[in-house]
């Protein structure tokens, strides 16, 4: 992962008075999955417009694979594929004709596509209906031949926007094994926009997170949590009989503790990594065995309620005391 | 330009459009009715047309133009109005046909397809904007431009049909219909086609830009009423310089369509 596939400078769109995307600068190196977090109306759509030459920006500049899309726009989208973020399937055709009518338009060469549209049919489960119509088509089937139409011209970079909304859980875990499988094993980039913020843990490599069309954090997930997300929850194993005098213990240092669901479990909620050391020696002053520490990584919610100054919900809390 | 691409388009579009209904029943009903079941009316009840009331004709007759009243000596009462109707009442009637059909097809492929949210996958493809438009331009003219061949062709047997047994002779093909179909009718689907890029920018539904749309049909009835009341008459310099004046507005309607038609114009629209 080394080429940069995607550099946007001081890139920025607005509509009338409404900025939708203000001075985003951003790198994506080539074989990235790269997500491109934020709540609806954050920008990601736009982005994703802008960055393959359809919408014309009013600041900033792009280079994609090394083009520029306002000006190489046909030539870029030739080796980009988008998935929109409504299937954007014509309804009333079958599904074999809308992918038959896309391989022209992305230049499939005439004598690959049928081969190609078989493969790609039969590769996301659908060769059994694809003669039907369309409109006829599940949601998750209509979300599959739109990835199916994606792919058929072998993009180098994908752009995958919300690919998974509206799925049921089953579905949208086929779509994140299809994508894993077409992307990681064939090299390509992805720039997956999302709000699904276990499906950008679970898939991606770095994350950009943006809010009112502005980039706010940038970095892989693990990086933006130890970064952004200070107050870890530790879990202390010690013995059952000792939960008591640990609880006091912490609770005299400062520290807000809990009784965990499980029986000689201690969950410290708050706590910055470097105070973790301090804990432990509460504890150990006080005469209690410790079995393990377990600090919590923090996860994408997390970090994304950390961003939006919310404290996400605590889990297998029994009781606060304090 | 990328020709494959442009059949591509042209291929999706008429396939999607032969599946609406409310696309495909004008366009079968209208040629239907202008060219068998109004010939048919002539053949088999003259009297609806012709010989009904021969005064109503003879005064109809006597507010046309001079020179269409000219086309009209040496034939009975009954013939004068066969060849009245069939020849130059049908002319302005028949330009209905591409007029409409290029109409609603384009409602369908412009205003349609942003309706059905198919628009945004079709702008990220590899085609230039300028393909994009010469496919769903295509998409609607020539559909329009063979149903207008084909209707006379029908026509053509159906009104002689009926000439053939009240006048004695065949009335069509004639120099008039040949320049009105090859001339004229063309400009006519483009002028439907070129407004409804026009009306496209603002209507939301193909509901709204076919309702909107269909009002370019008035020039139409304006002829046809000129016709009765005897401003004009289609004749060969007539006809000749209708369709110069269409291929015109069509000109300067597709430059001003022309420059909505952007990507970046169409994507800020959805």
């Amino acid at each position: 992962m080394t080429d940069p596939v995607i550099v946007a400078s001081d890139l920025g769109r607005r509509f009338g008075e409404t900025v939708a995307v203000s001075q985003l600068e951003l790198t994506v190196q080539a074989g990235e999955v790269f997500g491109f977090l934020g709540h609806n109306g954050a920008g990601k759509t736009t982005t994703i417009r802008m960055l393959n030459g359809i919408l014309t920006p009013t600041t900033g500049s792009a280079r994609v694979l090394g083009l520029d899309p306002m000006v190489d726009g046909t030539q870029l989208r030739s080796r980009t594929g988008v998935l929109t973020e409504t299937p954007s399937l014509d309804e009333r055709l079958t599904g074999r004709d809308n992918l038959t009518i896309y391989a022209d338009l992305y230049r499939v060469p005439k004598d690959e596509v049928q081969a190609r549209v078989d493969e790609l049919l039969t590769g996301f489960d659908l060769i059994d209906r694809a003669d039907d119509k369309a409109g006829g088509y599940s949601k998750g089937m209509k979300q599959r031949l739109a990835l199916a139409r994606t792919l058929l011209h072998k993009p180098e970079i994908l752009f995958l926007d919300e690919p998974t909304s509206g799925l049921d859980p089953v579905a949208a875990r086929q779509v994140h094994e299809m994508i894993l499988q077409t992307t990681r094993q064939q090299g390509h980039t992805v720039f997956l926009c999302t709000h699904n913020l276990v499906e950008a843990q679970r898939l991606c490599d770095r994350v950009g997170v943006m809010e009112h069309g502005k980039l706010v954090a940038l970095g892989s997930p693990r990086d933006l949590a130890r970064q952004l997300v200070t107050n870890l929850t530790v879990d202390f194993e010690v013995d059952a009989s000792s939960v008591p005098g640990a609880l006091q213990a912490l609770t005299a240092g400062g520290v807000t503790a809990s009784a965990g669901q499980q029986a000689g479990t201690i969950l410290v909620s708050g706590a910055a990594r470097e105070q973790i050391p301090d804990q432990v020696s509460l504890l150990v002053n006080a005469g209690i065995r410790i079995y393990g520490v377990t600090p919590q990584e923090p996860t994408l919610e997390d970090v994304y309620f950390a961003l939006h100054g919310e404290e996400p919900v605590q889990h297998n809390q029994a009781e606060v005391i304090q | 330009m990328n020709w494959r691409a442009i059949q591509a388009l042209m291929r999706k579009d008429l396939k999607v459009v032969v599946q609406n209904k409310g696309v495909i029943v004008p366009i079968i009903l209208l040629p239907l009715i202008l060219f068998i079941v109004i010939p048919a009316l002539v053949l088999f009840i003259p009297s609806a047309t012709a010989s009904a009331n021969s005064t109503d004709l003879a005064q109809l007759l006597a507010m046309v133009a001079p020179g269409l009243r000219d086309q009209l000596v040496g034939l009975t009462p009954d013939q004068a109005g066969v060849v009245f109707f069939l020849v130059y009442m049908m002319a302005p009637l028949f330009l209905i046909v591409p007029l409409m059909v290029s109409n609603v097809i384009a409602a369908d492929s412009f205003v349609g397809e942003r309706e059905r949210k198919t628009l945004e996958a079709l702008l990220y493809t590899p085609t230039t904007d300028g393909e994009l438009l010469a496919g769903k331009i295509l998409s609607a003219l020539v559909p329009a431009v063979v149903v207008s061949l084909v209707g006379y062709l029908i026509y053509t047997v159906t009104a002689d049909l009926a000439a053939a047994q009240i006048i004695g002779r065949a009335l069509f093909p004639n120099p008039l219909w040949n320049v009105l179909v090859l001339w004229v009718a063309p400009a006519a689907a483009g002028l439907g086609l070129t407004s409804m890029m026009l009306v496209s920018v603002r209507a939301k539904t193909f509901q709204d830009a076919y309702q909107t749309g269909s009002l370019v049909v008035l020039p139409i009835v304006l002829l046809l009423i000129g016709q009765i009341t005897g401003v004009l008459y289609f004749n060969i310099w007539l006809t000749l310089a209708l369709g110069l004046v269409l291929w015109i507005i069509d000109a300067v309607l597709l430059f001003y369509g022309r420059r909505t038609f952007h990507r970046s114009e169409l994507i800020a629209r959805l």
